[in-house]
């Protein structure tokens, strides 16, 4: 076993003892990358000496003895929508290409302060806009247990980067199911926290009111180190939650569930999802029931309608957020030659500089929020939206976590969904609820799909800060199996 | 641009009455931008008071600055508003280069302050400006367009912008349509944004400073024709720079709009630009068909609740509002409705205050803005307020001309002295020698002199024909070059000359 097989709690504490070195770390995962990126392409930006002097730095900063969090030192990569002040940040857009932002965002500026080592940047799909990352205006990313699949997405370049060990953590956005969804297709962990409790400031918005920066693990604990380093109250952000919260790693050590009570939500247990996906739930919830759960079957009719509130309201957003994109500041600019207006530079960059699913939810949303329309569409989505929270709220009186699958199938091929939305969109239809209702949830391993033999995810969701309890929960889902398998589900992957 | 002609004026109201509204917007002066930290300042070299907010980097936030909303607040209690108890920013989005998010935060269907009034005087008759909205928003950056005919983005070369200004906050004042005002439309918008600007001054919220945009109007007006009871088409002048000129926008607006009705032709519903040059207004952006702003409320800021106790405790610490203010110093002073008026038009009331406060006499302090103070500012086009002196120098004048130290020649000496710049009252005497002479020594060798070269005039005094000593006082204050105790002097001479009154 070689450093990059260890997780990230090992690594930051081999670290703190001085039995390895930052440099030594990151320069195995370094190597790691050099020879599987070719087939897995989950990195936009590697820098090789950056990485190695960031390494170095945190060494010495150890040697004087600072003292730095329990992951000092441990590598990480971060989804190339987070601002970085020493790497280039593009949101995997055309419009972006070679944009050096000249400030951190707050969940890479505290990384970096607890001594995380950044690897580079993520691929995504372009505006975090998509479900299998190939909405990226660079490259494909291919899933690490089948190279001729996705990732997932749209932080499919994090999830591909921890599931073929090039990275032991990585960082995501979550917007309607943007790491659980990927997460669920690598065979890897992935949370989304709750809104407003990690910062948004310098992550590059697609939805204002649903985008969430989330860990993505191997294991639950080290999800829940990650989370508990980079989150928390920030006064840069207006949105995000400035209370108290348990802590998620105590929760993830618990991993004890006898008492609980758990909520199978009965419209995402049934029909519509891949048998083998459906197998795999089945036996997650017997699992849970025998570790001395009280499993419950709960009726949340209103998530049905959430999929199309979430395709106005995410639009809606997204066509205010990038109007910034203009070609005046920053960025692409195409057509500048002294005989164009300002409005036809900006009109030619942007349709240059964004890709089509981009311009596709661009135009829904312009369209959603404009007058005479707006009631019947941005208007009529927030008050669905409403509902939904409602309905999770009542079902939060009866249980203390729901779950469900995380995604209707596992990791479908390349290619497959690219030229049909819809299909594409429903990938999101079991996660896309909690981005709406801003509470927390979590996927976690549950097995493989009997007929691809393609990981399948066990969705946890918990009440707005609860994130413990989809800690707790995930942790002993996980420790449940991996005692049954033997180890983790990653080690069934196929060698790269 | 074709400048159109109109109607004259008198004729104009024979035929139409006036429907006006004014909106008008007010840069707070908050020490930061309204939604990052910023420095809010005017005049800095361009594009430094920058950062990845107000320049719309990927991935910035906006964060709401409380004092802004203070303020907001604050205007709009002394607006007689009511306070939203909730309310939320709004995104109004459209491109243009000097917006950097290409949205702006402002305020849409719920506005931070609603129903309110303020109350004014034209031409000696209370008039009630009913107010619909107060509400915050942030300020554009500034394009200036360079080469072309008109100083606009079409046909110019190029274009530069400064976003300094991006970011700052912004209240927009908008009242409810104006009718009834007839003849006085134009007096009637000038004295309401010019009451406007003092209870912002009261309040200390912003500079107001009109020439450097800190106060801008746009002013609508429509026409009906006498006797009808619906309201004729509105245009929509922007921009409208000084007092003087909200006056001729309305006015000229009227006499064109007049014109085009009279002809049989219709009002354009538009947005107009006001010329300061010839006084008219020319055609901009039709608003026929209206610009789609999509509003939908602001997801990157939390609503606003103003706490109520904090409403309340607003509203009892605000100043004493300008018109309460004109009507106790008006009884304080004992002065009439005239003078009181004059002093408000020549913007001299707070000057005079607060020279009284500094230690004048208030008929004196009145007495020195109002005259020499008042001829200074017209004469060389510096407002009052600023001209290089204080109330405290003023008050100071007054009290060496009531100990008997100056008197009023050698007051307006000191004065002038004191506007070169040769420092203060008391540094300007002393530089200049303009104390009064009332020492006898000094005195009684002047008198002796002019005695001396005045024998007839002595002679005649020393024979009984006092009055023949006012000739003799001349002649002291003369080779005194105005310095001498005039009283004191006429005594000595008496003296001297063995007579007494």
């Amino acid at each position: 076993m070689s450093l990059i097989h260890n997780t990230a709690a090992e690594l930051g504490a081999m670290i703190a003892a001085g039995e390895v070195s930052a440099a030594e770390v990151a320069g195995a995962h370094l190597d790691r990358m050099a020879e599987v990126e070719p087939k897995v392409g989950a990195f936009l930006h590697v820098d090789r000496e950056t990485t190695l002097e960031q390494a170095r730095a945190v060494d010495a900063r150890l040697q004087a003895g600072e003292k730095l969090g329990p992951l000092a030192g441990v590598p990480i990569a971060h989804k190339d929508i987070f601002a970085t002040r020493d790497m280039p940040t593009t949101a995997a857009s055309k419009i972006l290409e070679g944009w050096h932002p000249p400030y951190d965002a707050t969940v890479t500026r505290r990384l970096r302060e607890a001594g995380l080592v950044i690897l580079g940047k993520t691929n995504l799909d372009e505006f975090a806009m998509g479900s299998s990352t190939e909405n990226s205006a660079y490259q494909l990313t291919h899933n690490p247990w089948d190279l001729t699949r996705v990732p997932g997405g749209s932080s499919g370049g994090s999830s591909a980067a921890v599931a073929s060990y090039e990275a032991p953590l990585s960082t995501g956005t979550d917007t309607g199911g943007s790491i659980r969804q990927p997460a669920a297709v690598t065979g890897i962990v992935g949370m989304k926290p709750t809104y407003g409790g990690s910062s948004r400031y310098g992550l590059i918005a697609f939805a204002s009111s649903l985008d969430t920066p989330g860990p993505f693990a191997r294991t639950v604990l080290d999800a829940a180190m990650l989370q508990e380093t980079f989150s928390g109250y920030d006064p840069m952000d207006s949105t995000s939650i400035d209370a108290p919260v348990p802590s998620v790693v105590e929760a993830a050590r618990n991993a004890d569930v006898s008492g609980m009570r758990i909520g199978v939500i009965r419209e995402f247990a049934g029909e519509g999802a891949q048998p083998g996906v459906l197998a795999r739930f089945n036996e997650a919830v017997q699992l849970l029931e025998s570790l001395g759960a009280k499993v419950v079957e709960v009726s949340c009719p209103s998530f049905e309608t959430a999929l199309p509130a979430y395709y106005l309201i995410a639009p809606s957003e997204c066509s205010s957020n990038l109007a910034r994109f203009d070609a005046m500041r920053y960025g692409l600019r195409v057509g500048d030659d002294g005989t164009r207006s300002a409005e036809e530079v900006m009109a030619l960059t942007r349709a240059a500089g964004f890709g089509p699913e981009v311009k596709r939810r661009i135009m829904l949303g312009t369209y959603a929020l404009s007058s005479g329309y707006y009631d019947a569409y941005y208007g009529q989505a927030q008050k669905v939206r409403t509902v939904i929270s409602r309905e999770f709220e009542a079902a939060f009186h009866q249980v203390d976590v729901l779950i469900s699958p995380t995604t209707p199938t596992t990791a479908f091929p390349i290619g497959e969904r690219a030229d049909d939305p819809m299909a594409m969109y429903l990938a999101d239809l079991y996660t896309i609820p909690s981005n709406l209702s801003g509470n927390a949830a979590m996927s976690v391993p549950c097995g493989l799909a009997d007929e691809d033999g393609l990981p399948v995810g066990l969705q946890i969701m918990a009440p707005v800060l609860g994130d413990d309890r989809c800690y707790r929960v995930g942790a002993a889902v996980e420790k449940a199996l991996e005692s049954r398998w033997g180890g983790g589900l990653l080690a069934k992957a196929p060698a790269l | 641009m074709t400048v159109e002609t109109g109607m004259p004026y008198a004729e104009a109201l024979d035929r139409f009455e006036p429907v006006l509204g004014l909106e008008t917007h007010v840069e707070l002066g908050t020490r930061s931008k309204m939604f990052c930290g910023c420095a809010a300042v005017f005049g800095a070299p361009p594009n430094t008071n920058v950062c990845p907010t107000c320049l719309a980097l990927p991935g910035a936030l906006p964060v709401a600055n409380v004092m802004a909303i203070e303020s907001t607040i604050r205007i709009g209690l002394a607006l007689n508003c009511s306070i939203a108890e909730w309310c939320r920013f709004a995104r109004k989005n459209y491109f243009y280069p000097d917006m950097p998010k290409n949205y702006q935060i402002s305020q849409y269907d719920e506005p931070l302050c609603f129903d309110g009034y303020l109350d004014i005087e034209v031409d000696g008759k209370p008039v009630r400006i009913e107010i619909e909205r107060v509400h915050l928003e942030e300020d554009t950056g500034k394009s200036t367009h360079m080469g072309g005919a008109t100083g606009r983005i079409h046909g110019a070369d190029y274009s530069i912008v400064d976003y300094n200004r991006a970011g700052i906050p912004l209240v927009e004042i908008v009242t409810k349509p104006i009718p009834g005002t007839d003849r006085l439309a134009p007096e009637v918008a000038k004295a309401y944004v010019t009451e406007l600007r003092e209870v912002m001054r009261s309040l200390g919220v912003s500079d107001v400073r009109m020439e450097e945009g800190s106060l801008r109007c746009d002013v609508n007006v429509s026409l009906m024709p006498r006797g009808a009871s619906e309201w004729g088409t509105r245009t929509e002048t922007k921009n409208v720079n000084s007092l003087r000129s909200v006056e001729r926008a309305v006015r000229s607006e009227i006499e064109r709009q007049a014109e085009v009705l009279s002809g049989g032709g219709r009002i354009v519903q538009e947005t107009r630009h006001f010329h300061e040059d010839t006084g008219t207004t020319t055609s901009g952006r039709s608003k026929e068909e209206a610009q789609d702003y999509r509003y939908f409320p602001e997801p990157d800021l939390l609503p606003i609740a103003p706490d109520r106790a904090w409403v309340a405790e607003l509203k009892a610490a605000l100043p004493e509002l300008p018109s309460a203010k004109r009507q106790r110093l008006k009884a304080e002073w004992g002065l009439s409705d005239l003078d009181m008026q004059a002093m408000h038009n020549a913007d001299a009331i707070d000057l005079v205050e607060a020279t009284v406060a500094a230690g004048a006499p208030a008929a004196d302090a009145r007495k020195w803005w109002m005259g020499e103070l008042a001829r200074r500012s017209n004469e060389t086009g510096v407002a009052l307020a600023d001209l290089p002196i204080t109330p405290a120098q003023i008050a100071r004048v007054t009290v060496l001309v009531a100990s008997g130290a100056l008197n009023d020649k050698l007051a307006r000496e000191v004065l002038e002295g004191v506007l070169a710049g040769e420092g203060s009252p008391d540094e300007v005497v002393e530089k200049r020698g303009l104390k009064i002479v009332s020492d006898d020594g000094a005195l009684s060798s002047i008198i002796d002199e002019v005695l001396a070269a005045n024998a007839d005039a002595a002679e005649k005094v020393r024979s009984g024909k006092i009055a023949a000593a006012g000739a003799l006082v001349g002649g002291v204050m003369k080779a005194s070059r105005g310095k001498a105790d005039a009283a004191r002097a006429r005594a000595l001479i008496l003296e001297k000359l063995g007579v007494s009154e």
